[in-house]
């Protein structure tokens, strides 16, 4: 009765946690170094081309593609990203991103226009499969710095990196 | 729906998976390791397991023999970020993290210097920005003094020093008095970024004509036209000569000419003689009335 008990909790837990699949996000103010101002559009634009990054970084990692990751990242970040898919591809592993909250806020707008940088205080979940076997799932909060650059329609990005405080 | 089951199996995974970690020991991690620097994990037990190193980054596996430690050697973990440790064993996996900080010493410089081409005496004319990153394109978050330098050709440097916040830095310029082309440099230590930023004449100013007869007509030239810091405005610049007289006007445009531009009108008794160069107007003179 009491293992039971326990397995429904678990299965609740994960119930619920699958009930809650779109991140939350909070834009904090711009804490803008540089002598551009932010004009609102863009700002939204930045946010929104970043959100949407996730998802094909998550379905990239999950599906070991680097194919998904060519329309939201570029440079150093995309080389990266596809290097590490490439890996865990050949080590028969994959894993699985979920992004749970964001708390965004842009941190510098280049005074040419061509880049802005964002941090990002990440909840997110990680679940390695090996073989497609789940092995673990984490529980992570990460800060991320991102700097992020206009490409012919959409905002990229080129910079993508876990920073401890 | 899949996904979904997915993490609902890794849910009961972990529940079951707990008390396994526990009885099998643990991982000894560094909190924080330098990009590109030697560590190692120290793994308790006994028997044999397969040690993950998992971001988005970069991904390891390693071999481990359980109750040794796992060397990882210089330059095998260089890409920052946060990452998952997973040990797998026959019976239990166990899991962790640490991060992967930036190599402190910077070796690359993202320098954006615009525009490459102005004119000369604006003020906050040239926007400089950089990125600092380390030997494995790691961007270098921690503070760091950038030093910018504009330099032309006489000799004039404006200098500015700027501490990064979180990798980047930014400053603004004066284009100088001079024309020419001016190194524009970004440096921290020994490692520096140089653009080149072209400085060309500004608009002509005191713009000044002189009439006299020639046979039948007029002849007017130019003094040499320069801007307001006393470059010589390039030749191929134009300036328009216009005559306006009773019952007419007529108008010429005239490129410059080493430095000068010339050209002949009608002898139009009374007529009004005026001379620009774009938006900037020159003197006037009134012919023989």
């Amino acid at each position: 009765m009491l293992r039971s008990s326990v397995v429904l909790c678990v299965v609740f837990a994960a119930i619920s946690s699958i009930g809650h699949a779109q991140a939350t996000v909070r834009v904090e103010p711009a804490n803008l170094q540089g002598p551009r101002p932010m004009p609102e559009q863009t700002q939204t634009a930045v946010i929104r081309d970043y959100l949407q990054s996730w998802q094909s970084f998550s379905a990239a990692f999950e599906q070991n593609r680097t194919d998904l990751l060519d329309s939201d990242f570029t440079g150093t970040a995309r080389d990266k990203l596809a290097q590490a898919i490439q890996q865990q591809a050949e080590l028969g592993i994959s894993t699985r991103y979920q992004d749970r909250a964001h708390d965004l806020q842009i941190v510098f707008y280049s005074p040419d226009g061509l880049s802005i940088e964002l941090i990002d205080k990440v909840e997110y979940d990680v679940q390695v499969l090996e073989h497609g076997r789940v092995k673990t799932t984490q529980h992570l909060n990460s800060r991320y710095i991102i700097v992020i650059t206009p490409a012919e329609v959409r905002w990229r990005v080129r910079v993508f990196q876990a920073d401890p405080e | 729906m899949k996904a979904g089951f997915t993490w609902l199996l890794s849910g009961l995974a972990l529940a079951v998976m707990q008390p396994a970690i526990a009885q099998g020991g643990n991982m000894s991690l560094p909190k924080t390791v330098e990009a590109g620097n030697a560590f190692s994990v120290q793994c308790s037990g006994n028997g044999k397991a397969a040690l993950y190193l998992i971001g988005p980054e970069q991904v390891l596996r390693r071999d481990v023999q359980l109750g040794h430690a796992t060397f990882f050697p210089a330059g095998s973990v260089y890409n920052a970020g946060h990452y998952l440790v997973v040990l797998i064993g026959d019976s239990s996996t166990e899991s962790g993290s640490f991060d992967v900080i930036p190599a402190r010493k910077p070796t690359d410089l993202s320098f954006l210097a615009r525009p490459s081409r102005l004119p000369v005496g604006l003020h906050d004319g040239i926007t400089g920005a950089v990125y600092v990153y380390d030997a494995y394109q790691n961007l270098i978050t921690a503070p760091m003094q950038v030093s910018f330098e504009l330099s032309n050709p006489s000799g004039a440097v404006q200098k500015r020093l700027v501490a990064t916040r979180d990798g980047a830095a930014w400053t603004v310029m004066d284009s100088t008095a001079q024309q020419g082309t001016d190194k524009f440099v970004a440096r921290i230590g020994e490692i520096s970024s140089t653009r080149v930023v072209a400085q060309v004449p500004g608009d002509p100013c005191g713009l000044k004509m002189s009439a006299k007869q020639s046979g039948q007509g007029i002849e007017l030239v130019t003094d040499p036209v320069r801007d307001c810091n006393g470059n010589a405005v390039p030749d191929g610049t134009i300036v328009t000569f216009t005559e306006a007289f009773s019952g007419g006007q007529s108008t010429v445009d005239v490129p410059l000419k080493r430095g000068i531009a010339q050209v002949q009108l009608a002898d139009h008794n009374g007529a009004t003689i005026s001379v620009a160069s774009g938006v900037v107007m020159g003197n006037q003179i009134r012919w023989k009335e």
